[in-house]
């Protein structure tokens, strides 16, 4: 018997969650990951510090123990009618955030001095500048590290199986449990599911990568 | 003048304003802050009865045990992975194609697959009585992928005069490699095994899904085996505890890292310590791994 052909509702349901969760949480720590990085180089020092505290310590934090955290410790903080997927989606986007910020502030500092200082003399203010002049150049050169980074993620929900989520690795943690089927042919199919959504995010990025080529 | 070139100096109005969003953004943080300790405290989980069991020898024992078998699978599968990753590095360099071939299709492969979805076959099909063995297997197929890909870069980014002049005096190819490139690459690969040697600590935690009796594993089942409290389970705090825990050591290890960044930066060619401001960021401390980008512009 096939597994994926006897199984293809619960797969189509694992990879349509393992998709959903990829980019719900990629949109969230995209924003976020933005915003910190605009806090880490703000000139408010309150802010820059927050950023600094966020990225320290999600960096230095496993993915499992934040969801944990977020699984157990959000519902005590009120968020009670939250289902799992979508604490899964902020301990995700959160985790992701954190890196995003770093590699979109390397981004920042790749960008000439002089751009900034020409915005500066111009009179843009600290936002104008940032927004305006110094983000769209340092996301042209943060956009391979970013693709890296989704395609970290797309593989990091795989955690959220633990956490009562339906996706592919609790498809694959169902069928290894019922009996009657070949480990590694499930194996198989859960893999060439990750091979399609992570080829997709790298080539969605060569795409993005190549548009926004600039002749220098 | 010293300061990031991302805003002007401050002028009077420029400080108080900025003192204002300081001000405002401090009280917005605190605020946020002291809410969530408002609402844990409201829903009881500060009750003596939740931490009581933290004061007892047997407790700690078991966190220092969960802890050990923690550190223990970390280390078994960081020498693992970093024996994988030289032999897997050392094939990608060789000079035999279908070695190559073979050593690229591996690599790529662990690095594509969700180390859980590797740990979780792993477990099923082949240890199916020891998580552990899951468990270190896994991490070390996967991070000795992404070790041998570390390696191989370093070894790459050694300039190519430095070989060819090795060949040039006659030594052989192990020769280049032992006595030449890994001494050089050693040096700027480090922060980057240092880190992915982070990933690996932080991976361990994957254990707790296959029910391995680590350091988060462990924390669960003293949880759920403490008695509730007014109707409050002492999850909240066991995430506080083991959570203080888990990022302690990777703190411990990152800070390793940035440490041997730091010194590396200063001794190559013996120069005195070069200024790090380079960049937009004025303080920003060279990220592992995200080196080689010097801000001033070459555009």
């Amino acid at each position: 018997m096939n597994v994926l052909s006897d199984n293809f509702a619960m797969f189509r349901e694992g990879f349509i969650g393992t998709v959903e969760l990829t980019v719900l949480s990629a949109l969230l720590a995209l924003v976020l990951g933005t915003l910190v990085a605009a806090f880490r180089v703000s000139p408010v020092p309150a802010l820059r510090a927050f950023g600094t505290a966020w990225v320290t310590l999600l960096r230095n934090t496993p993915l499992v123990l934040l969801f944990l955290a977020v699984t157990l410790g959000l519902p005590a903080l009120g968020l009670k009618g939250w289902d799992s997927f979508w604490l899964a989606v902020l301990a995700l986007g959160c985790y992701t955030s954190a890196f995003i910020c770093e590699a979109l502030r390397s981004g920042i500092n790749t960008v000439p001095v002089g751009q900034a200082e020409a915005a500066r003399s111009i009179g843009m203010t600290f936002g104008q500048t940032l927004v305006q002049i110094v983000l769209p150049q340092a996301a042209r050169t943060s956009i391979p590290p970013i693709g890296s980074l989704l395609i970290a993620l797309a593989k990091n929900t795989a955690i959220a199986s633990g956490f009562n989520v339906t996706e592919l690795g609790s498809v694959q943690k169902t069928l290894n449990a019922a009996s009657g089927y070949n480990i590694y042919v499930i194996f198989l199919w859960i893999a060439i599911c990750y091979i399609i959504i992570t080829f997709t995010i790298s080539g969605l990025f060569r795409l993005l990568e190549n548009r926004l080529a600039v002749a220098r | 003048m010293s300061g990031s070139v991302l805003y002007d100096v401050p002028g009077p109005r420029g400080r108080a304003r900025n003192r204002l969003y300081g001000v405002l953004s401090t009280l917005a943080i605190a605020g946020l802050i002291g809410f969530v300790i408002y609402r844990l405290d409201a829903t009881g989980q500060f009750q003596a009865g939740l931490w009581d069991d933290y004061e007892y020898t047997e407790t700690q024992q078991r966190i220092v045990d969960g802890l050990l078998t923690t550190l223990k699978t970390f280390a078994i599968a960081a020498v693992l992975s970093l024996v994988l990753g030289t032999v897997l590095a050392t094939a990608r360099l060789s000079d035999h194609r279908p070695v190559r071939w073979a050593a690229t299709a591996v690599v790529e492969f662990f690095r594509a697959m969700p180390l859980l979805i590797m740990i979780f076959l792993l477990y099923a099909a082949v240890f199916t009585s020891d998580p552990m063995w899951a468990l270190v297997i896994g991490l070390t197929l996967y991070n000795g992928s992404v070790q041998a890909e570390i390696f191989r870069s370093g070894i790459n980014a050694v300039p190519r005069g430095q070989s060819e002049a090795a060949y040039a005096i006659g030594l052989r190819k192990t020769q280049v490699m032992t006595a030449v490139l890994v001494p050089q690459a050693v040096r700027s690969m480090l922060p980057s095994i240092i880190s992915q040697l982070v990933v690996t600590l932080k991976d361990t935690s994957l254990g707790f899904i296959i029910l391995y009796e680590e350091l988060l594993f462990v924390g669960k089942a003293f949880a759920q085996q403490t008695p509730p409290v007014n109707g409050v389970y002492a999850f909240i705090p066991m995430v506080i505890v083991f959570g203080s825990i888990y990022i302690l050591l990777c703190l411990a290890l990152s800070s390793v890292a940035t440490w041997v960044e730091r010194r590396t930066q200063r001794s190559r060619k013996g120069k005195p310590p070069a200024l790090p401001a380079a960049g937009i960021v004025p303080g920003a401390e060279p990220t592992a791994g995200a080196s080689g980008a010097d801000g001033t512009g070459t555009a």
